[in-house]
């Protein structure tokens, strides 16, 4: 199980803080994720669509769309941020 | 040791104190407030959202970089979250440092560094309500260029 959390004007357009998904051995990366989520729920399809611009995290580190995902994995996805 | 303190709260910062600085160390302090701009008279107060958790941790990761690079006494880092008001301050950075140049550049470092890397999310307030705030492309550029190889900062 991987859990996807959204912050901030992402979070809004989905709806929810979180989710906690299932996706098949073959979404091994950030954007295989995005591209599973998207299908698979298209309210997070359309909330990404919405926001092109974004951020991941994986267990609370910066990451890139190329990165890693894995069974356990905690997914942040985000807006840029703009703090200070 | 570089001491690192850094802190989340939605308290106001303004009565917020160091003792740090004081035992003959550090030449120089320097501290940078930021405060929330009205914009001429456009926005009424903003609103910031984080990560519990990562967000503390990725300012302690960042306060490390400043002092693997400069040598620095203490580090404190500490950012308002919720709503907050024209005028009052939204974030404070205080670094502390035997000399002037080091604490200058280190401070600027970790602002630059928090805008574009540290989760944290504004909503600003105006006669329309609420809005989220669009990163900005020279705040990106404004943190990019301490990563420069060759960069020595604003040297």
């Amino acid at each position: 199980m991987i859990e996807v959390v959204f912050f901030a004007a992402l979070r809004e357009r989905v709806g929810e803080d979180s989710l906690r998904v299932t996706p098949p051995e073959t979404v091994t990366t950030v954007a295989a994720l995005c591209d599973w989520l998207a299908e698979q729920y298209p309210a997070v399809g359309q909330a990404l669509d919405a926001t092109p611009r974004r951020m991941v995290a994986i267990n609370e580190q910066l990451a890139e769309p190329d990165s890693a995902v894995a069974d356990g994995d905690t997914v942040a996805l985000f807006p840029p941020v703009t703090g200070g | 040791m570089t001491r690192i303190d850094v802190a989340i709260t939605a308290e106001p910062l303004e009565s917020r104190l160091s003792s740090e600085g004081r035992d003959g160390r550090s030449g120089a302090e320097v501290r940078f407030s930021g405060r929330v701009r009205d914009e001429s008279g456009q926005v009424r107060a903003l609103f910031l959202e984080h990560y519990p958790g990562m967000t503390e941790r990725a300012l302690r990761r960042i306060g490390e970089h400043a002092r693997e690079r400069w040598p620095l006494n203490a580090i404190e880092m500490i950012h308002r979250v919720g709503e907050i008001r024209v005028g009052e301050e939204i974030v404070r950075v205080v670094v502390w440092a035997g000399h002037r140049q080091a604490a200058f550049e280190a401070c600027a470092f970790l602002m630059d560094v928090l805008k574009s890397q540290v989760p944290l999310w504004k909503k600003e307030l105006t006669d329309d309500g609420w809005h989220w705030v669009e990163a900005r492309e020279r705040d990106a550029e404004a943190a990019a260029r301490w990563m420069a190889p060759s960069s020595e900062g604003a040297r």
